[in-house]
């Protein structure tokens, strides 16, 4: 069986705990040494490069820097957990690219396409486009009911790239606990929905 | 089956298995993580249905084609490992009902079996007793009750699932899964946590390796041989079988097993492919296929799925949804054909709800409410309709047609130069219009809950969204038992007519599909022959 390790760890403490500390949250988890705490800082914020997640298989430099850009836009960190690169998105993208070849050209033409159209917009790549001009490409494919027929490649590619990056977000275990799933474990005895649960549904046994 | 039964009767008995080796005690990724993982769970090219799921094989498997006559889609599902395809299935455990095994006299479509519910119960009991299974009596006409194990209590989404389904006056009743509630016969009970698909870790669920075989081989009577591909029954001068010829697959070379009596149980296909594979001047078209019915009257379940977006469930209370590996509830057949434009019936499967997030999580994002997006609003999106989605799948029966059979390619063969199957497949009207009714059920359901499709009504040019002949893995008849050897390889104790000494106890010797999943059924017959061959052997006639 597979038994590698969790990708987003590092040391004793997790990318969520190090992303946590980044935002002032108080750490749950005790007897941190300064220099553990300086690292997770340093981790959390990419100064100090994992060897194991830093060099891409499939995405071309470029290629890596603009997937890294697009997941954090797509998920990005709030108050509930931290965003797709804090997760280990774009490394998941990277493995599962590299491993199905029938997935690869969509997401690398969609890359391309993207480029194109920011270059066609603004002159510039989507990695050097603005913030604002970022987002004004991204409100035009992120919708497919909404979005101009003209920019149908692009719905395509987004919508692509949006189940991506929920999968390896919302699999990873920063996901996971942010969707408060309480399962994959042994139950002694089961009896049913909790009250509460059986109440929001309107449902009873 | 036949193994466990023939061992504890104290007969020695060698089994022969293409795959390797398996034991959900060692083997099983049950209570593994995702993230565990840098696929998340994703399928691979030997696991068609995820990376932690139990069974070994696919949908293709590599130096072991098959073929398609022109104009046929069909899937074959074949597991290379011990156990085969008990190690994937969802632990659906409905006997037969009368009725089922005596539709050409009810309706004149199909045929009757030779034997009747009568002849099966007792099997079916004892079935139950040495495997176990949970369920409730009901009662209902057609749908026989068992010897249950309390059922587990319904999630709380399948009990809305129930309230829809009582206005619309279809019943919905306690699934019946061979998944233990309670301890029994020194298995454990279900712990609950969803994953029966990757084989349990302590066997509380059933497959044959961990409940049947690896019993057998503690016996010290069963010899397992692993890695053997069985590729002819072979004949003595006086028309009985007396070996198998088998490819080791480790090393390519030919090997032969000789026995007394031969027990086929490779899956209906292949089971029929070994014997159109042993030819004889006796049998030039197959062994114990003088009749020509061996192949033939090849039938797969219907299937069709909906799924829908319940805004009910959205902004769920966080808990626990897991249970058992399967629905707690299901959907018997509840009408009568007598008034509808097809004559056989389906059940109903529910699945939705709080599964564990790992590969393909909530694909498709875009069909919701909100449309798609990005951004802070896309992430409260996903974490509000988590678990706010519920499916229907109808499996129904389908009535054996002349357009649906396999039969050796004349042209193509294995790796090991076995030649391999070809198959036909055609569905009829029967079928495609019964798929149209599970289709506008499953709509009217989801409907009723106030919920939101997300897909298109298919249309008849599409089969009504009907799947492909082979792909609900419920191959069954293509070695049919019968009265009569003109017309059946087998009599009703799945022993070839032909040749006394050699039996099938996998789907092949059906007659009939049922609106029900067949293994508890495989079970009952192969039980059923097991016995006959003990009793034969001490009568002196096997």
């Amino acid at each position: 069986m597979n038994g590698e390790p969790e990708r987003s760890r590092m040391d004793n403490l997790s990318r969520r705990e190090a992303v946590q500390l980044m935002a002032g949250v108080p750490l749950l988890v005790a007897g941190l040494s300064p220099e553990t705490i300086r690292r997770a800082t340093a981790f959390a914020s990419g100064a100090i490069a994992d060897p194991r997640v830093t060099v891409p298989v499939f995405f071309t430099p470029h290629e890596w820097e603009t997937v890294r850009i697009l997941v954090d836009l797509i998920i990005p960190r709030d108050e509930r957990s931290g965003s797709a690169t804090d997760a280990g998105v774009p490394e998941f993208m990277d493995f599962i690219l590299n491993d199905q070849a029938d997935m690869q050209d969509p997401i690398r033409g969609g890359l391309a396409w993207l480029d194109n159209e920011c270059r066609d917009r603004f002159g510039k790549a989507f990695v050097d486009s603005s913030d604002a001009q970022r987002a004004a490409v991204l409100d035009d494919i992120a919708w497919p009911a909404k979005a101009r027929p003209e920019l149908s490649n692009g719905v395509e590619f987004f919508n692509r790239m949006r189940d991506l990056t929920a999968s390896g977000f919302f699999s990873s275990k920063m996901g996971v606990d942010d969707l408060k799933y309480l399962g994959n474990t042994v139950v002694a005895e089961w009896n049913g929905c909790p009250p509460a649960a059986l109440a929001r549904l309107g449902v009873q046994y | 089956m036949a193994a466990h039964m023939l061992t504890r009767a104290g007969a020695r008995v060698i089994m022969l298995e293409a795959g390797p080796m398996w034991d959900n005690t060692k083997d099983s990724a049950m209570l593994k993580w995702a993230y565990e993982s840098p696929r998340r769970g994703m399928s691979t090219k030997q696991r068609s249905f995820g990376e932690f799921d139990a069974g070994l094989g696919g949908w293709e498997l590599a130096g072991e084609p098959f073929t398609k006559a022109e104009g046929t889609d069909f899937k074959w599902f074949r597991l290379r490992m011990l156990g085969g395809r008990t190690n994937h299935w969802g632990r659906i455990s409905l006997r037969f009902g009368p009725d089922d095994l005596r539709r050409r006299s009810i309706d004149g479509l199909g045929d009757d079996w030779p034997i009747t519910y009568d002849d099966l119960k007792p099997w079916y009991d004892e079935v139950d007793r040495l495997i176990g299974l949970f369920g409730s009596a009901e009662g209902l006409p057609n749908h026989p009750d068992g010897i249950f194990l309390p059922p587990p209590r319904p999630r709380c989404y399948e009990l809305l699932v129930k309230r829809a389904s009582d206005k619309l006056r279809i019943p919905c009743i306690p699934a019946r899964l061979s998944i233990l509630t309670r301890p029994l016969n020194g298995r454990p009970g279900c712990h609950y946590c969803g994953q029966c698909s990757r084989g349990c870790a302590v066997n509380a669920n059933f497959t044959s390796p961990n409940v049947l075989i690896l019993p057998a081989l503690a016996s010290g009577r069963l010899k397992l041989v692993t890695g053997a591909m069985a590729r002819e029954v072979t004949l003595d001068r006086n028309g009985r079988a007396d070996s198998v010829l088998y490819i080791n697959k480790a090393d390519g070379t030919e090997q032969r097993i000789r026995a007394k009596a031969i027990v086929l149980a490779a899956s209906a296909c292949e089971t029929a492919r070994i014997l159109l594979n042993s030819k004889s001047s006796s049998f030039p078209h197959g062994l114990a296929n003088g009749s020509g019915v061996v192949g033939k009257y090849l039938t797969d379940t219907t299937g069709t799925d909906v799924s829908g977006f319940i805004p009910a469930m959205a902004d769920h209370v966080p808990h626990n949804e897991d249970g058992v590996g399967g629905a707690h509830l299901y959907m018997p057949w509840w009408l009568d054909n007598k008034g509808l434009d097809f004559p056989r019936g389906y059940h109903i499967e529910i699945w939705g709800g709080l599964g564990a997030p790992s590969y393909g999580f909530m694909d498709g994002i875009q069909d919701y409410p909100s449309g798609g997006g990005y951004g802070k609003q896309l992430k409260d999106d996903f974490r509000k309709y988590y678990g706010a989605t519920i499916g229907f799948s109808g499996r129904g029966e389908q009535i054996p047609n002349e357009h649906c059979y396999c039969e050796l390619d004349p042209e193509v063969v294995d790796r090991w130069g076995i030649p391999v199957l070809r198959f036909h497949w055609q569905w009829a009207d029967y079928e495609l219009n019964q798929v149209k009714h599970m289709q506008e059920t499953f709509r009217a359901l989801i409907a009723q809950m106030g919920g939101q499709v997300q897909s298109q009504m298919p249309t008849k040019e599409n089969g009504y969204g009907i799947a492909i002949g082979g792909s609900i893995i419920h191959e069954l008849g293509t070695v049919r038992m019968g009265k009569d050897p003109a017309t059946s390889a087998l009599n009703s104790y799945c022993q070839a007519h032909e040749v006394k000494n050699l039996f099938v106890t996998d789907g092949a010797p059906f007659v009939s599909q049922a609106d029900k999943n067949p293994t508890w059924t495989i079970l009952a017959l192969s039980m059923r022959a097991s016995d006959y061959i003990v009793r034969e052997r001490k009568a002196g006639r096997l």
